[in-house]
């Protein structure tokens, strides 16, 4: 059955910076998906409670502040726990390098960094769905 | 400027040249492009002649330098009587990492500190707070209590500095800090200098560091506005800032247009508050943002004066010169800089600098070069302070007031950013000010528009971004970032431990409750939360009791 | 594919199989058939609010205020709602969860959002399928808060059991020019952010409209609250809970929902009829050439009906 990709953009921890998180959603709705955005400061709890009943097929998480070592990781551990495996989850923001293999490590399929044109990240969603 | 009969010859002579010269011109090569944009996407022209300023009366358009409209600078001799403040806007993980950093950029020559506070002391929450998880100390220091203020200025005696504090939301918790270690060094009140950001409405449009509903917020705003014109007279109570604006993806004209809309809701709000407009509007500050475009940026801070002098004198009847004056600090703009060649940075600071510098601006932080990538290192930080240092001292540019003011092409820019802004003003007032706007969401969708199209101009390569979308290169993860340890939190909880132990916590407890039955009722807080402080009671306590009062905001989004 | 594990998962109270089950009926109505066969027997329970109104009204956080209000009271509580898909992209936003996300975490809630995917009338083709599994969840209330287009969201009475119009003071708009047909929908009608200027003119307008409205047995309340504030919510709960006790004392009640089962099987057999009436003439592309005879005058559109249903009976 053909049917719209649903993402949840969401925002974890307290950076308050949505610029890139809005641009991303919009382009992801130009591209045809359905996005659900959840707006500022979501634990990793709350995003995982919103991604199951939201059903979505790709969880893409926003985060400036420098707390990604800890809240990405998070929200991949309670998809796990929830036996949640037929999500994409992928994260974007200020992210040192030497940071992203630990993060992949940890469940997150992909990091994109600044500069990455949007084109890439909805090429990247449409071949790696895991539905 | 110029009389009719010498206009018309000059119109004259631009068809003839657009005839002749032009034409050949334009038969042996076409411009590269059919239209020429700004950084912020106006059309700009070819050329700009006397004809485009035709209609401005210098006398009472442009004028003199500390006159009004103030466009040629608030004060007659500028950068020849004192060079803007190099601010440097630092802070990180503990107290005593930046206490140390401010002493070796005091040491460096910088002549303000400038305050970053991590998140969870932003949103009002203690480092042992579940939300506080994951990001103790990542932006900035972290502040749980007095203690933490103690150890951030120790050693520098707050007389001889001035001190800027991002800080909103929870600022007069903050400020009543500052205050209180003042009163430990023996600094009399009325001799602190600085500035706390203060300004709520630019962080439910743009920085997200609420807490409290609008109404609360300005009411704390306008008790701090009224505390300080007693107490603490040299303070700037507000900085009224166009810089986050910007980085969210507004336009100039948008930065203008919604900084000095929600600079007037700031004084209407204060006004209807019973304060007479004289007596505060002079502390108000201003904070813009600097970006790539040189000749729009200087446009830009030209324009924000002219009207801010107009919109207090006519809008609202100020008497004191000194309440038209708009003085602001500037930041050059963070989301220019690239993580890929990550040096080219420097070169965009440099320039966004200089129209910072020709704009007349009052203060000046300049981003590092890493800042794409994390926290700047030190190294960096230097180079960007140096950068500040090279235009002061070498390229001249300070030797004369205003150097660009008269340019056919700036004063028509001006002008033209002027009446942008304005017409966002006027729409603002159409909807019930920039407090409602805001709740309808309608700055936020005019500015998340205009980041989209931005985005979109890089992605079709309508918009050159050097080394990001051309002239890119395989580069090597750079080394050497700074990282904040992550034992901090740990060390944080510990501290709030410690001064919950050592403090008396009858007397905390008595003053939590002072506090609230005054946020109950009508009177100024602020020497409630003073109190508090005093006692040692945390930031998370302070703003606890407050959220019980005032409840939280909730974030207008419209996509 | 049978869905018998995530229904009984989804009867046993797990949210990420009502999820799953949810999108099933969303997108495949062949799908959505072998469910709500399935499930039928355990619907029919919940309390359908349709919450509506004009854009700006402040939809999302009305329905997070009486989301919280049932929730308090030990109800379970499922919400729809619905944001409108883009025509161009086929994509959407879907963004009033954001009023809700402290409720998130809560057992008793299940929140989902839906585009509307090119239906008109307020809600998507598919709300109602999505309805009838959280109805089979076993929660209590179901609220479903539709787009906010305000001028053609008459779909929901086809769902809902109580209507509550949402309207706030200043939106420009009068009530007098709101289409005619779309207020006489509302059940209940609540005038939010009634701490504005402008409150008790629009509760005044909305009370003269009733006055014109003939033929009612009940006049539907009017409420003011003001939802950021949490104001006037309690009243807005009682006249709830009052409008089911009309309409069950009255007889309403089923006769409001026999009205919609019959729109609905009526719907179902038509949309049957068709794909067997077109399958018998050589596909869709017939109905086009058809179409060129009628507008050259050669036939007339009951002449090419008839051949249709002759086709039918051949």
């Amino acid at each position: 059955m053909k049917r719209p990709i649903r993402v949840l953009v969401a925002k974890p921890g307290l950076d308050g910076h949505d610029r890139g998180a809005k641009v991303i959603a919009r382009a992801l709705r130009d591209a045809g998906m359905e996005v659900i955005y959840t707006g500022l400061r979501q634990t990793p709890e709350q995003i995982v409670a919103t991604a199951v009943q939201e059903d979505v097929d790709v969880i893409g998480l926003s985060l400036l502040s420098g707390a990604h070592n800890y809240l990405f990781p998070k929200v991949a551990e309670l998809l796990k726990e929830q036996g949640v495996d037929d999500l994409l989850v992928i994260g974007g923001g200020v992210i040192p390098n030497e940071d992203i293999q630990g993060l992949k490590d940890a469940g997150i399929a992909e990091i994109f960094t600044p500069g990455t044109p949007t084109r890439e990240m909805i090429d990247y969603i449409k071949n790696n769905l895991k539905r | 400027m110029f009389d009719k009969e010498k206009l018309a010859r000059i119109s004259e002579s631009k068809k003839k040249w657009e005839e002749n010269e032009l034409t050949k011109a334009l038969n042996r090569a076409p411009e590269q492009k059919e239209e020429f944009k700004s950084g912020s996407g106006s059309i700009v022209n070819r050329l700009y002649t006397p004809e485009d300023i035709a209609d401005i009366d210098y006398e009472k358009e442009i004028g003199f330098p500390g006159q009004y409209p103030y466009l040629r600078g608030y004060q007659p001799t500028m950068y020849r009587g004192r060079t803007w403040t190099m601010r440097m806007y630092a802070g990180f993980a503990t107290a005593e990492e930046s206490n140390e950093r401010y002493k070796y950029l005091v040491d460096q020559g910088s002549t303000g500190l400038s305050v970053a506070f991590d998140l969870p002391t932003q949103i009002g929450y203690d480092s042992d707070h579940a939300l506080a998880q994951g990001e103790v100390g990542k932006v900035g220091v972290a502040i749980d209590s007095l203690k933490d203020m103690e150890i951030l200025f120790d050693g520098i005696p707050l007389d001889k500095v001035s001190t800027s504090m991002t800080i909103n939301a929870p600022a007069a918790v903050l400020l009543a800090m500052y205050i209180a270690v003042a009163e430990k060094q023996g600094v009399s009140t009325d001799k602190l200098r600085g500035t706390i950001q203060n300004d709520i409405l630019k962080e439910y449009i743009a920085r997200g560091t609420y807490i409290f509903p609008t109404e609360p917020s300005m009411r704390l705003i306008t008790n701090i506005f009224e505390y300080c014109s007693k107490e603490v007279p040299k303070w700037n109570t507000i900085s009224i800032s166009g810089y986050h604006i910007r980085e969210a993806g507004s336009t100039a004209a948008q930065e203008v247009g919604f900084t000095l809309a929600d600079g007037i809701a700031y004084v209407e709000a204060a006004v209807e508050a019973g304060l007479d407009v004289d007596t505060f509007a002079p502390r108000l500050s201003f904070f813009f943002n600097s970006h790539n475009d040189l000749f729009e940026e200087v446009a830009k801070f030209r324009a924000a004066r002219r009207l801010w002098a107009k919109i207090m004198k006519e809008r609202f009847r100020a008497k004191n010169e000194k309440s038209m004056m708009l003085k602001f600090h500037t930041q050059t703009a963070g989301c220019t800089l690239t993580a890929q060649q990550p040096d080219n940075n420097i070169i965009r600071v440099a320039m966004q600098a200089l129209a910072a510098v020709l704009g007349g601006t009052q203060s000046l932080h300049t981003n590092s070069r890493d800042e794409a990538l994390a926290l700047p290192t030190e190294d960096s930080v230097t180079i960007a302070l140096r950068t500040q240092q090279i235009i002061a001292n070498e390229t001249g540019v300070t030797n004369t007031v205003d150097p660009l003011a008269g340019s056919y092409y700036i004063e028509a820019k001006t002008k033209e950013i002027e009446e942008k802004a304005m017409e966002y003003i006027t729409k603002i007032d159409q909807l019930g000010g920039a407090a409602r706007a805001i709740d309808l969401g309608y700055i936020q969708k005019e500015i998340s528009d205009s980041a989209y199209q931005y985005q979109m101009e890089i992605e079709s390569l309508d918009r050159i971004v050097v080394g990001v979308n051309k002239y890119q290169v395989e580069e090597e993860a750079p080394k050497g970032l700074l990282r904040v340890d992550p034992l901090v939190a740990q060390m944080q909880k510990k501290k709030i431990n410690e001064v919950k132990e050592c403090r008396n916590n009858e007397a905390v407890a008595e003053k939590l409750q002072l506090l609230k039955k005054a946020c109950q009722g009508t009177e100024n807080v602020m020497p409630f939360i003073l109190d508090a402080v005093k006692e040692y009671a945390t930031l998370g306590e302070i703003c606890g009791v407050m959220r019980e009062v005032f409840g939280e905001y909730e974030q207008a989004v419209l996509l | 594919m049978s869905y018998m594990k995530l229904i009984e998962s989804m009867l046993a109270g797990q949210k990420r199989a009502c999820a799953k089950l949810i999108t099933a009926v969303e997108n495949d109505p062949k799908e959505a058939e072998k469910i709500i066969r399935e499930i039928h027997q355990y619907t029919g329970n919940a309390h359908i609010i349709g919450i509506t109104g004009p854009p700006g009204a402040g939809k999302s956080t009305l329905t997070d205020k009486v989301v919280k209000a049932l929730v308090n009271e030990g109800k379970r509580v499922g919400v729809i709602a619905i944001d409108p898909t883009s025509p161009y992209s086929g994509g959407s936003i879907l963004g009033d969860r954001i009023r809700m996300q402290d409720l998130a975490l809560n057992p008793n809630v299940f929140i989902r959002s839906m585009g509307t995917r090119g239906y008109l009338g307020g809600l998507s083709k598919y709300t109602k399928n999505a309805l009838k599994i959280l109805d089979a969840a076993s929660y209590d209330y179901i609220i479903i808060e539709t787009v906010g287009v305000g001028q053609s969201e008459v779909d929901i009475v086809k769902i809902a059991d109580t209507i509550i119009m949402v309207m706030v003071p200043g939106l420009g708009d009068d009530i007098q020019s709101i289409k005619a047909g779309i207020m006489e929908i509302g059940d209940i009608f609540a005038v939010n952010k009634s701490d504005l200027f402008g409150a008790d003119r629009t509760a005044t307008e909305i009370n003269m409209m009733l006055d014109l409205t003939m033929d009612m047995d009940r006049r539907p309340p009017v409420v003011k609250v003001v939802a950021v504030k949490n104001e006037g919510i309690g009243n807005l709960i009682k006249e709830i809970k009052d409008h089911m006790d009309y309409l069950k004392e009255s007889g309403k009640f089923t006769e409001r929902r026999k009205n919609n089962l019959k729109l609905e099987v009526v719907e179902l057999i038509e949309e049957e009829l068709r794909k067997i009436v077109i399958s018998h003439t050589d596909k869709e592309e017939r109905i086009d050439e058809e179409v060129i005879e009628i507008l050259n005058k050669n036939k007339n559109i009951y002449e090419v009906r008839d051949e249709f249903l002759r086709a039918l009976s051949s």
